[in-house]
């Protein structure tokens, strides 16, 4: 429960303050002046409060204050005429949104894509855990930690430098080694086909390794008792394996899949932008709403579209949210977020 | 003593059996290490290789033909590209450190019990989780009415906060025992001291972590640049190198452009792989520093997020 402090719940709050609300009442009712009291608050609160201020205007600023600006979504907009001043259109930007290709392309991508690397992903973690799980503490442990975290770290810049290394036509490693078996060296680039795969295996490259830890660290808290009870039984490891730590780990593999529904309307840009270098032949299978967001802003200059598919994504992002958070609350209601 | 063990197998089996499941375990783990580790030594490889030697053979793992010329121009002669390490060190200092003391501060206030409004500023954070204007707003604010197109500020300010971060620093400070904050306060330590002074000190692996993770962040960051930074000089070494790429690949295909890099001598690929080996340096050698108190840092956010 990322907002609400772990020891309470968000509703005892107001039991909580209640016995001093009271005293507050008793002591105020009998001689405390308003100004002794502010005092008495201010004693307990002022600095907090005074702690919390540079970060509460921060996303005053560049969180809440944009979040009224979808109405430029609803609106002309006109750089002269700013954003009260420009002219109301209602659904307009909308209408000409769905009514092209373009939206269910980004929608599909951007959907498909999270199912495709959820699914493939959590495979490879939970893999990666298990294997991980049996070498614990040695030496050998730590530096295949190292060299499965270090692709975590990396820019999607340098990831586009590596995978560029790897495809592309003349010099990548890949067309080369193809043409030693004699076949002919491949488009990359220039087939929109193929990226599903490499997409795959760049995200798997770059996040299992890190994605494993969770699930490491789930099966390190489980108490070695029901392991030797196991082994008495005469069960070995696969069995182990198949009877103790998977069963262990399923809640929090079914937290993770119904969390991760709150972000399927989210794609990642650095990914789905760089890495397939936004090559215009690419589009049908990397173009997502992200990536339409920026390029309808910034390269078609379609402000009203790139709004509105923003708004899109926003709206249905949150009831997303609400419905995965619902889930989460339904099967383990110590890991929901609200 | 009467009970009886399904014991299908001898005891050597057993050990033999153990000793193969761990060489294939071993395997395993080494095959995806060598993956994850593959690209970092193409690159690194092509940024020691002459251009003629990548033209031949392509990338490779191991240099075939061995050369620094790339180093040796990036140092004496790129001045370019040292802006623009220039300009992403002092953005990820600034804001790293900047953002660190305003998100640990709150985070610090939010876990003080005493603290009425926490549970209300708690959930002020958390709705930016939730839901966002999306990029145009942002946009037309940061342009039109803040100014900050083409300003080192723009790469700073916008991302110094992170609601995320925020809340999984104020798991840490929960986890200070309440009576030591107390002691102290009874002593006549006030917030801001109990703060620098014991809650800091405390928390080193989980600010040492979220520290790491915002230093990456800045450093990462190529996004921002792409939407507010036109002036070269202010140009990020993220946002550098995929300009380069972009137009490389472009020049590449011109006549022109490649009599020119002939003449000049200059060796275009190994310098663009040069360039990507140093940027990718400094994250390196800053996860081997802290991975200490990163990893413990993770289980613990891990768990408790």
């Amino acid at each position: 429960m990322p907002w609400t402090t772990t020891q309470e719940a968000p509703l005892s709050d107001a039991q909580a303050t209640a016995p001093d609300r009271t005293r507050a009442a008793v002591l105020s009712a009998s001689r405390m002046t308003s100004s002794d009291r502010l005092r008495r608050w201010l004693r307990n609160n002022g600095a907090p409060l005074l702690m919390s201020l540079p970060g509460m205007l921060h996303l005053l600023i560049f969180a809440y204050i944009p979040m009224f600006g979808i109405i430029i979504a609803f609106k002309r907009y006109r750089f002269d005429q700013g954003i009260f001043g420009s002219e109301w259109i209602g659904l307009y930007n909308f209408k000409f949104l769905f009514s092209s290709a373009v939206a269910a392309r980004i929608t599909r991508n951007t959907v498909g894509y999270h199912f495709l690397f959820m699914i493939t992903g959590m495979f490879a973690s939970l893999c990666i855990a298990l294997l991980m799980n049996e070498v614990q503490g040695t030496l050998r442990a730590r530096f295949y930690q190292s060299a499965m975290f270090l692709p975590h770290f990396i820019s999607y810049v340098i990831v586009t430098y590596f995978v560029f290394a790897f495809l592309n036509l003349e010099t990548g490693m890949l067309n080369r080694i193809l043409a030693r078996f004699g076949v002919d060296p491949i488009r990359w680039y220039g087939e929109a086909r193929y990226w599903p795969g490499i997409l795959t295996v760049v995200q798997i490259w770059k996040g299992t390794g890190y994605g494993s830890i969770l699930y490491l660290a789930v099966m390190l808290g489980i108490s070695p008792e029901y392991y030797e009870a196991a082994k008495i039984d005469g069960a070995n490891k696969l069995q182990q394996i198949w009877h103790i730590t998977l069963p262990m780990l399923v809640p929090i593999i079914v937290i993770q899949v119904l969390l991760s529904m709150g972000s399927m309307f989210r794609a990642n840009f650095g990914l789905f932008f760089n890495v397939p270098m936004n090559r215009t032949a690419l589009y049908p299978t990397t173009d997502v709403i992200d990536t339409f967001v920026y390029r309808a802003l910034l390269q078609m200059g379609d402000m009203g579209m790139s709004a509105a598919a923003g708004v899109y994504q926003s709206v249905v992002g949150f009831v997303l949210v609400l419905l995965s958070n619902w889930a989460v609350r339904r099967v383990d209601p110590e890991r929901a977020l609200f | 003593m009467s009970r009886v063990l399904p014991r299908a197998r001898s005891g050597t089996w057993y050990v033999v059996m153990g000793f193969v499941a761990r060489f294939f375990v071993n395997l395993a783990l080494l095959t995806f290490s060598v993956f994850c580790l593959v690209p970092f030594m193409v690159v690194i490889s092509a940024s020691l290789s002459t251009e003629a030697a990548i033209g031949k053979y392509g990338y490779t793992i191991f240099p075939k033909e061995f050369s620094a010329l790339a180093y040796q121009i990036i140092f004496r002669d790129a001045s370019r590209v040292m802006r623009s390490y220039g300009v992403s060190t002092v953005v990820t200092v600034a804001g790293a450190s900047a953002g660190m003391l305003v998100m640990s501060l709150m985070a610090y206030a939010l876990s003080r019990k005493q603290f009425q409004l926490r549970q209300g500023i708690s959930f002020y954070i958390f709705f930016t989780m939730l839901f966002s204007g999306g990029l145009v707003p942002s946009y037309i604010l940061i342009t039109q009415y803040l100014g900050m197109k083409n300003t080192l500020w723009v790469l700073i300010v916008p991302g110094l906060m992170s609601g995320w971060y925020v809340l999984v620093l104020r798991t840490f400070f929960q986890d200070i025992p309440e009576e030591l904050l107390d002691a102290a306060k009874m002593d006549g330590a006030g917030e801001w001291r109990i703060f620098f002074q014991i809650a800091v000190p405390l928390s080193t692996p989980g600010l040492a972590t979220i520290a790491l993770f915002t230093m990456l962040g800045y450093w990462n960051d190529f996004y921002t640049a792409l939407l507010y930074i036109e002036k070269q000089e202010l140009y990020p070494i993220q946002y550098l190198l995929w300009v380069i790429l972009q137009s490389a690949e472009w020049l590449q295909r011109t006549e022109q452009a490649q009599l020119m890099s002939q003449a000049l001598r200059v060796p275009a690929l190994p310098m663009r792989m040069a360039m990507a080996a140093l940027a990718i340096g400094p994250i390196a050698f800053g996860y081997l520093f802290v991975q200490k108190y990163f990893i413990r840092g993770i289980r613990l956010g891990s768990l408790k997020g």
